[in-house]
């Protein structure tokens, strides 16, 4: 009823890509998240005035596309300063940058959200900044932050559909490459979106589940 | 400091044309935004429809739109689509592209928004003789798009961004398109990325502030 010239080698080319997608995405968002948690809370320690170059500096991440963010990267780096960089060391050091752009705003976000006379009542108990930090703000600003972390973990994830621009094969590229050669595109296609769907879907859910657990007391 | 001569006078000669693709994305981005916003509210309607086809339909969309990559699902408007014998161009296939994404994501803050909408007030609109649909469209959308302007606002945003994947389904009309074309020409890769990044951070900027301006401007009270 259905055939394919599909073969369990194109199946395993398949699975680097997917392999490929999914380290790119654990190593960007590791470091950008811990990134993200440093400009986080220089930003609030700062203030809005004295932080302005951070902020202006993140922004742009934010405000320029994926795509030109790695092929001006990769420019830089390759004809500019002429280094011998992998495409893929590349790809993972703009992606981080580019996560911890977004991590930083929900960081800000969730420090924010610490009532500050809680903040207070821990300093005037006699806490240290350090002690109020990890012991007050991190567990009442995790509760605000970590669904909307779980959604940029995943934005990530799709994101990185994007780094085929600077010659990394991962998920979406193999697809495309089989495609090219089995010309049985939207089978390949619905392949590949199944496994970007399967693993986002439920990490999606999981973060609408916390938000509202987490969010009526 | 580089062993690398910047030929910003070359780069900058093409402005003009680059500036001609960036009217192009936004084109691309507001048509997408409009079409999208408008089909959000239809998936709106379906999910409070009651009947389980049509919130099957909507959540679907939603769902699917959410959770794979923009890039995968203009691949699917311009080659997968064309199993099925339909041959988009390369601008309908990134309008389509972007529209499905849009619309998923609208549709999910309108959800968010009808929640802050207390479900009294359509029953109030009901007792005053309205049919569902009335009250639907009277009473629940206008409030539902002030509340989710400020989203809106940043799904625009994405709209732009989200153009530039044009590019891999051929598209060489759009700001990004028209970088590629002109990096093949003269190899000033870095230069002329490099404006174009300035120019997607003008329009983006100027979108996200007018944005907060005209919120500011409407919905004071």
């Amino acid at each position: 009823m259905f055939e394919t010239a599909l073969t369990t080698r194109d199946l395993w080319f398949l699975a680097q890509g997917a392999g490929i997608t999914i380290l790119v995405t654990a190593i960007s968002v590791v470091i950008g998240t811990i990134l993200g948690i440093l400009f986080g809370v220089i930003r609030v320690q700062l203030g809005p005035i004295l932080s302005a170059p951070l902020t202006f500096v993140l922004d742009i991440f934010r405000s320029v596309p994926l795509l030109i963010q790695l092929v001006l990267t990769n420019a830089f780096v390759g004809i500019v300063l002429q280094w011998q960089i992998s495409g893929f060391t590349v790809a993972c050091a703009v992606l981080s940058l580019y996560t911890s752009a977004y991590c930083a705003e929900i960081v800000r976000g969730g420090i924010d959200a610490v009532p500050q006379t809680t903040r207070r009542a821990a300093r005037s108990l006699g806490m240290t900044w350090a002690q109020d930090m990890v012991y007050i703000v991190t567990p009442l600003a995790t509760r605000v932050a970590l669904p909307s972390w779980i959604g940029l973990a995943l934005g990530v994830m799709k994101d990185s559909a994007l780094v085929y621009v600077v010659q990394v094969t991962e998920l979406l590229k193999s697809t495309q490459i089989l495609i090219t050669r089995l010309q049985e595109p939207l089978f390949l296609l619905l392949i590949c979106g199944a496994f970007y769907f399967i693993i986002s879907f439920p990490l999606a859910r999981l973060g609408g589940y916390l938000e509202r657990r987490w969010s009526n007391d | 400091m580089f062993d690398y001569t910047f030929q910003w006078g070359q780069a900058m000669a093409r402005l003009p044309q680059m500036l001609e693709g960036a009217i192009v994305t936004m084109q691309v981005a507001v048509l997408s935004m409009v079409l999208g916003i408008a089909l959000a509210i239809v998936l709106t309607l379906l999910r409070l429809s009651g009947s389980r086809p049509l919130m099957a339909i909507s959540t679907t969309w939603v769902e699917v739109a959410r959770n794979t990559p923009a890039l995968f699902q203009i691949y699917m408007a311009h080659f997968g689509v064309a199993s099925f014998g339909l041959y988009l161009n390369p601008f309908m296939s990134l309008l389509v592209g972007i529209t499905f994404n849009n619309a998923g994501y609208l549709a999910e803050n309108f959800r968010g928004a009808l929640k802050a909408i207390p479900d009294t007030q359509a029953r109030a609109g009901r007792s005053l003789g309205m049919t569902q649909l009335q009250a639907f469209r009277y009473i629940i959308v206008p409030q539902m798009l002030r509340i989710s302007f400020l989203p809106m606002t940043n799904q625009m945003v994405w709209a732009i961004l989200m153009t530039s994947l044009g590019v891999t389904v051929g598209m060489n009309t759009d700001l990004y398109g028209v970088t590629q074309d002109l990096n093949a020409l003269t190899f000033r890769t870095f230069e002329l990325f490099a404006i174009a990044a300035v120019i997607f951070y003008v329009i983006t900027k100027t979108i996200t502030l007018g944005g907060r301006l005209i919120a500011a401007r409407l919905f004071r009270y």
